[in-house]
């Protein structure tokens, strides 16, 4: 029997704390995520420059500059340099992502495979996480100066490189023959994907790892009842069941990568100006609203719109196409089984059993 | 049924033997991969204790003996101390980190807690609308963000840097899922009867049963706001250094003149990565932990 304290408590509305609870969350969001999304939004339709022209509404001439260009050439270079970075970014993300997927998703296996006798597990775990945590800016710095040719050497990398006999030194003049990892455009575009994938292979490893252990452990021991080699294993239950996982990587690996801003801002040796090869869209944005002599706020945020965009569309069809192969495969199967249903039903005369 | 017994025997061995070669293998694999994490690292510290010329000339995997003077000159030359003030560095990244932090796991799962125990009419569109700008990149308002605070006259002041972290909608689900599995309500019911108060319930009740959600999500808020190098550069716009956090001093140095000592700056490099090396060494575990929940990708 309810006391009668149990009872009053029960007749009491309580729901005015959880507004209470939830106020400080959006009264927060609001001010400092809401709206200045919309402002986003609001800026993108006016102009550039000057005080005055940053309050001015110009309509879609700041969409038409960045996406088709015009005749005139500070226009036509906004243009020019928004398809540049685009194309930066895909590559960059491309370059890494490929490399540490396959990487991640071939260590979360081995992992994760209880026959394997491999000794400290715990501490390559840590190990590889590690380069994870660390601040983005000093490893950007640090990999500056790896990779980058001081005033009277070649630098650490490549030394090393001379060591291993990859990189040659001309016998009289005692020059090394280096790479430029830095100015070239392709080996410094190779030095940023393997940053990026140095940092981010770790966490993506841990992830799929968790997600395979999510899955039934009697499939796999049923496999290795059946006999299933360690690739069977792999194509018929680890990589089908992981899908939804490997998704969800993809969608915050594809936003990740359209927000490459650190690595890709620092890489570079000329003070103050980021090497063109690198300029994702993030720093195309970026370089936009800080520029302190006439900020090109409509720019900046017509920009940011289209970035918007783009990653609500990659993290729709992702979402879409995994949850939709699973629904499918579900369906399937249960059309099947009410078809035997009919069938049996038929045979039987139609009698339930 | 001895031939049987020979050919089952023969079976085995071959597995064993072939797991025992897949694993080293593997092992050896692994170790390569270790090499490969932690030899920029290694590097980094072995040169801060080396002098310019030797770094210039050669790479080495043995500590050198210019460590004294290297710190001799970060610390007191004022050509370096101009762009690069270790404490200064620390001092302003820990109190925006540490605010931040602990703003950011307080109200996140008073913002859980409220959507979890209470019942009302906005509960789950609520909750929705969280799970909604979890995917927002922040390079996307940035702009607005920027272009609103310049507006406010809070650029150049740590406000845009600590009190947008109350509003952590990856942390609040984090929270919420914690709940849902161990927080019974009937705790919340028990503690009305006997005459406690909604916040004090939260605060004395619902927190201390919390704390292995809260520790794990502080841990990943410490990081990612110590790590933050984007918000603070485009905020603190005027480039005061009194203000500037330690990744931005790391970026300065990049792009100085004046700092031409290589052991010197690998020294500057190492100390900016210390503190967040050391508590990865001392709570590796609740992180790997933490990550396989789900933690948040930055």
């Amino acid at each position: 029997m309810a006391s009668a304290a149990q009872r009053r408590i029960k007749s009491i509305s309580y729901a005015k704390y959880g507004y209470l609870f939830i106020l400080p969350f959006f009264i927060v969001y609001f001010i400092f995520q809401l709206w200045p999304l919309i402002n986003t939004f609001i800026i993108s339709f006016k102009g550039n420059g000057n005080a005055e022209a940053l309050e001015t509404y110009v309509g879609f001439d700041n969409y038409k500059a960045i996406l088709f260009g015009g005749e005139n050439r500070a226009i036509k270079m906004v243009h020019q340099k928004f398809l540049a970075s685009l194309v930066n970014t895909v590559i960059l993300w491309v370059g890494n992502f490929i490399p540490q997927i396959i990487l991640s998703l071939s260590l979360a296996v081995w992992f994760t495979e209880a026959n394997l006798k491999i000794p400290g597990k715990g501490f390559f775990k840590i190990v590889m996480y590690l380069p994870n945590i660390i601040t983005a800016a000093s490893v950007a710095v640090l990999f500056l100066q790896l990779c980058g040719e001081a005033e009277n050497g070649p630098g650490a990398l490549n030394l090393l490189l001379n060591k291993m006999g990859v990189v040659s030194q001309d016998a009289t003049s005692e020059k090394y023959d280096t790479i430029k990892f830095i100015t070239g455009v392709w080996q410094s575009r190779g030095v940023v994907m393997f940053i990026q994938t140095w940092m981010w292979f770790g966490n993506t490893m841990i992830m799929l790892m968790s997600g395979i252990q999510g899955i039934n452990p009697s499939l796999f021991e049923a496999a290795a009842i059946d006999g299933a080699s360690s690739g069977q294993v792999f194509r018929k239950i680890t990589f089908p069941l992981l899908s939804p996982i490997m998704a969800y990587t993809l969608v915050t690996s594809m936003i990740g990568g359209l927000q490459m801003f650190d690595i890709p801002y620092l890489y570079h040796k000329d003070p103050n100006k980021v090497s063109d090869n690198l300029k994702t869209v993030a720093v195309y944005i970026y370089e936009y609203f800080h520029d302190i002599v006439s900020p090109k706020m409509g720019y900046a945020g017509a920009a940011s719109v289209i970035l918007f965009f783009i990653t609500l569309v990659l993290g729709c069809i992702a979402f879409y196409l995994t949850r939709d192969k699973d629904e499918i495969a579900k369906k399937k199967q249960r059309k099947k089984i009410a078809q035997q249903a009919k069938r049996e039903s038929k045979q039987f005369g139609g009698l339930s059993i | 049924m001895s031939n049987m017994k020979s050919v089952y025997g023969t079976g085995k061995d071959n597995y064993t033997a072939k797991i025992r070669l897949k694993s080293t293998v593997l092992f050896i694999w692994f170790v390569i991969l270790t090499i490969i994490c932690l030899l920029p690292i290694y590097i980094l510290i072995i040169n801060a204790t080396r002098e310019n010329s030797e770094i210039a000339n050669g790479i080495s995997f043995i500590p050198g003996t210019n460590l004294g003077k290297n710190i001799t000159k970060l610390f007191k030359d004022v050509n370096y101390r101009t762009v690069y003030d270790v404490w200064i560095g620390y001092r302003n990244s820990l109190f925006i980190t540490g605010f931040a932090t602990v703003f950011t796991v307080f109200f996140s799962a008073m913002t859980a807690y409220g959507i979890h125990v209470y019942d009302f009419k906005l509960k789950e569109i609520s909750y929705t609308v969280i799970l909604l700008v979890m995917m927002v990149p922040v390079q996307v308002t940035s702009a607005g963000f920027v272009s609103f605070m310049l507006k406010l006259k809070l650029t150049d002041t740590y406000w845009p840097l600590i009190v947008p972290s109350i509003a952590a909608p990856a942390v609040v689900y984090f929270m919420r899922s914690y709940m849902k599995s161990s927080f019974p309500l009937d705790i919340v019911e028990a503690a009305r009867i006997d005459g406690c108060n909604e916040f004090r319930t939260f605060v004395s009740i619902a927190i201390p049963m919390m704390k292995p959600a809260i520790a794990v999500q502080a841990i990943f808020a410490f990081i990612a706001s110590w790590n933050n190098f984007y918000t603070p550069n485009m905020i603190l716009i005027s480039s005061k250094f009194k203000q500037k956090t330690l990744p931005m001093m790391v970026s300065a140095i990049q792009a100085s003149d004046k700092f031409t000592d290589y052991g010197a700056i690998y020294l500057a490099i190492a100390l900016s990565i210390l503190p967040i090396v050391i508590v990865y060494i001392l709570l590796s575990r609740f992180i790997i932990a933490g990550v396989a929940l789900g933690g948040v990708k930055e």
